[in-house]
């Protein structure tokens, strides 16, 4: 897989959550996806920013312009140093919160892409990276 | 500070969210239109999001905790000009929305607000 474009962000406040949705859709129209298609991809992106920000405690985005064979895509990878998820296949039920939302952020954002990737160690951190194909 | 603005028109406010909110100006907005409601003894809210390009869990949870707050305030909230994608990316998301009334447009969610009203059989809103 080659990957011709990368950008890093921070996200460390409300602000930088929305700056993260403008960053990620300006990547998806250069990108010639549907207004649909970019429409998913910066909602999964803003569900998962808040979590970063909330659960995290901040952290970073590495988005990524990805190529395989001749489909082109965008990769989103967020990762935080925060205290992390002791039960994953539990935070990933619809309507589980350990906050005060609607336990909609990560079952959401698999829902809304074509892959989604969880890694996270209790007192390490989380990493969520998921990929929207055009 | 930043604010979204309300207006009032009669016995209706109006909100036109025209900027892509962070979450401390949503929660500042549900706030201020709370406040409104009792002070200008609004009876209907419109909300108008037809520049908004993306709603996500938070922004649609605030959309149902305005309706709510409205209705034991005796007001009705319509959220009214939803683009087409962002309504196919909520459903898929996983939000209903139920307990929010939405209309196509502002003239069709003001009379959507004016039947509310009027079909409460308490005269608020018949006054013509």
């Amino acid at each position: 897989m080659l990957v011709p474009l990368s950008e890093n962000r921070a996200i460390s406040t409300p602000e930088d959550v929305v700056a993260v949705r403008q960053a990620v859709r300006q990547r998806a129209v250069d990108l010639g996806f549907n207004l649909v298609d970019q429409t998913k991809i910066v909602t999964a992106a803003s569900e998962l920013a808040r979590n970063t920000l909330q659960y995290g405690g901040g952290g970073t985005l590495r988005i990524d312009e990805v190529l395989h064979g001749s489909r082109r895509g965008i990769r989103l990878v967020f990762e935080d140093n925060g205290p992390g998820i002791a039960n994953i296949e539990l935070a990933m039920k619809d309507g589980y919160t350990t906050g005060n939302g609607l336990g909609l952020g990560l079952s959401g954002a698999k829902r809304l892409s074509s892959e989604f990737f969880i890694e996270s160690r209790p007192g390490e951190g989380t990493r969520v990276t998921i990929v929207r194909w055009r | 500070m930043e604010r979204i603005p309300i207006l009032k028109m009669g016995e209706y406010l109006l909100v036109t969210i025209q900027v892509d909110m962070h979450d401390r100006l949503a929660m500042t907005l549900q706030d201020d239109l709370t406040s409104k409601i009792v002070s200008a003894r609004a009876k209907g809210v419109l909300i108008d999001i037809s520049a908004l390009e993306m709603v996500d869990s938070f922004i649609g949870r605030m959309f149902g905790d305005i309706a709510a707050m409205s209705r034991v305030l005796d007001a009705e909230t319509v959220v009214v000009g939803m683009r087409p994608a962002v309504a196919i990316t909520l459903v898929e998301l996983g939000l209903s929305l139920s307990g929010v009334r939405t209309a196509l447009n502002i003239e069709r969610g003001m009379d959507l607000l004016r039947g509310l009203i009027e079909s409460r059989g308490d005269g608020a809103g018949s006054a013509e």
